[in-house]
């Protein structure tokens, strides 16, 4: 018999705190993956935001911080202008990126600081119960939208993705899923390709990944992937959103 | 070494070159807006890291990315940008992170005004943040003081792991005065173990983290650094006496107010009043025993809190200092006025009459 799969070297033995049909897991485990298969793991200095992956710490096996809610960007460029050789990351929800975040997200794209933000949006706050976030989509109900997200009250959802890219500090941003092995092959690379750009110095990278959140939702897993690809993916198109390296 | 004449926000920032801080974060405000100005141009001359942030709030956790990453770190502000970085300095105390934190009072509440006042003495020293912890305040009274504490801070912060701030005012930060520089001796400060600049092959990874899984680690955390406080409380109270010794008033002051007082002190004793200044240096921790031992001698009749705040705030470690033992009146104007000579030792002839 030949061991054909192992746990990512870069996580902890924790067992997760996430629900059942979370993508937080696969996601940690693909930011991991891609440090120790471009040799930066050992260097590498993370940030995790306040939400669900508040305990991202727990899990990711390299330096960890954890950051007050929505200021990870700004953490993390505490972190590179003091240490301009380690490769620095945030991993961040939309309710602390897209929301509470904003400023120091736009103002560290603006700056191009040379960190990677890995942007989970599952368009809903999790950890603190499923309230509507500025990504829920139109209709989508949320424990402070229960009738569902309305224009009038809330306005269309923010794709952050499209808009940090406007901003000439940001070479690199691009949308994924992690919903089947072609999606989560596209994830890695594209994980990959921003840490590379970022330990090159070409500027700030951004990698959005549309996840799931079964247990707000109120959907099962599977289920939980196929209404992310029904609904999320049509408003979040996935692929590369902008390449300054092309 | 020879006097130089320097502006009290230009030497804090001299003062944190000097003592080896390696970034300073901050966002611009009246008036301390010299401190990132002389530090924009003279961090990069020394290889050290200058950032304006988008703003204070972002300034703090600048400073506490640099600081969980083992760096000397600093940031300045005015009042109202300190308020905006409450938050970031909890999550320094929650994380056991050193770093300075100046902030040169103007008058409030909200926008207030640019003038000088003392009205974050309670923000300062109870830890204007979320929680259970304490700031180590420095209250300098000249510029002299002000270069000295800044460089003390960084030594203060490392040792215990924790913020310190220095607590200057308005008229601090844009007076001009001469000074020495001074060189410190070494403290033996503890070896950042803990930081977060990669793993590079250790057994365990480092995390720097404010929050706790439950609440049993929580409260062990809180006791832990009660300890630290107690220690701190017994190892580094600083105050000074002037004219005590006989004193039949005792003005209580920190900052400007008490550099006034000293003159108003001699100009008084040359009209035949007995009065003297007891003025606390550390905000926090306040000189609680050494007020209380002064206030209890028999040759005190009465106690004069002056400060540029409108009620005053220091007063109320003042009053928890004296344990009742002598009255207490106060004196003070806030929203950016300074008192004048004049005006105190009115006040504290008034005082006087009262206990005759």
């Amino acid at each position: 018999m030949s061991i054909v799969y192992t746990k990512s070297a870069g996580l902890t033995d924790k067992e997760l705190h996430y629900c059942p049909g979370c993508h937080h897991g696969i996601a940690h485990k693909l930011v991991m993956e891609s440090l120790i298969e471009l040799g930066l793991f050992e260097d590498a200095v993370g940030v995790c935001p306040v939400g669900c992956s508040v305990y991202a710490y727990n899990y990711m096996a390299c330096d960890m911080i954890d950051a007050a809610h929505g200021r990870a960007p700004a953490v993390a460029t505490g972190v590179k202008r003091t240490h301009p050789n380690t490769p620095v990351f945030t991993y961040q929800g939309d309710g602390d990126l897209a929301s509470i975040g904003t400023a120091e997200i736009v103002h560290a794209a603006m700056r191009g600081e040379k960190i990677t933000t890995i942007f989970i949006n599952n368009a809903i706050y999790g950890m603190t119960g499923g309230q509507m976030s500025p990504c829920t989509l139109i209709g989508q109900k949320a424990t402070t939208a229960p009738l569902g997200r309305t224009v009038e009250q809330a306005g269309k959802p923010i794709r952050m993705a499209e808009t940090l890219s406007a901003l000439d500090g940001l070479v690199y941003a691009e949308r994924v899923c992690l919903t089947d092995i072609p999606n989560l092959n596209k994830a890695k690379a594209a994980i990959k390709k921003a840490f590379t750009l970022q330990m090159q110095g070409a500027g700030f990278t951004f990698v959005e990944i549309l996840s799931t959140c079964p247990t707000n939702w109120g959907l099962a897993p599977l289920k939980a992937n196929q209404w992310l690809h029904e609904n999320l993916v049509p408003y979040y198109p996935l692929g590369v959103i902008k390449d300054t390296t092309k | 070494m020879a006097k130089e004449l320097w502006k009290g926000n230009e030497a804090i920032a001299e003062a944190a070159i000097r003592a080896g801080c390696d970034a300073f974060f901050g966002y611009p405000i009246t008036p301390q807006s010299e401190v990132p100005e002389y530090l924009s141009l003279h961090m990069p001359q020394h290889g050290r890291v200058f950032l304006q942030a988008e703003s204070e709030v972002a300034a703090i956790n600048m400073v506490y990315g640099a600081a969980a990453s083992g760096k000397r770190v600093m940031t300045s502000s005015s009042s109202l940008g300190i308020s905006l970085k409450q938050e970031g300095m909890s999550y320094l105390a929650a994380t056991e992170l050193p770093a300075v934190i100046i902030n040169c009072m103007r008058g409030g509440p909200g926008l207030g005004t640019i003038q000088p006042a003392q009205g974050d003495y309670f923000q300062a020293t109870r830890g204007g943040g979320s929680g259970d912890y304490r700031n180590i305040v420095l209250a300098p009274s000249n510029i002299q003081e002000l270069a000295d504490f800044v460089q003390e801070a960084f030594d203060l912060a490392d040792l215990y792991r924790n913020p310190v701030v220095v607590l200057a005012d308005g008229l601090i930060g844009q007076m001009m005065e001469p000074i020495e520089w001074k060189e410190f001796p070494k403290r033996d400060l503890p070896a950042k173990d803990w930081a977060t600049e990669g793993r590079k092959g250790a057994e365990k990874h480092h995390v720097v983290s404010p929050i706790f899984y439950d609440p049993e680690e929580c409260y062990e955390f809180n006791e832990k650094t009660l300890a630290k406080f107690n220690k701190i409380k017994a190892n580094e109270v600083r105050f000074e006496e002037y004219k005590t010794e006989d004193a039949e008033l005792i003005f209580t002051a920190y900052g400007t107010p008490a550099r006034i007082i000293l003159t108003a002190v001699d100009k008084m004793r040359e009209e035949g009043y007995k009065v003297g200044l007891f003025r606390p240096i550390t905000l926090w921790p306040f000189p609680e025993k050494e007020l209380h031992e002064l206030l209890g001698k028999d040759h005190v009749k009465a106690v004069l809190d002056v400060e540029m705040s409108a009620g005053g705030q220091m007063i109320e470690d003042v009053r928890l200092a004296n344990e009742g033992q002598k009255p207490i009146s106060y004196y003070g104007l806030g929203g950016g006025l300074i008192p004048t000579l004049e005006d105190i030792c009115d006040a504290a002839k008034k005082a006087l009459e009262e206990v005759k």
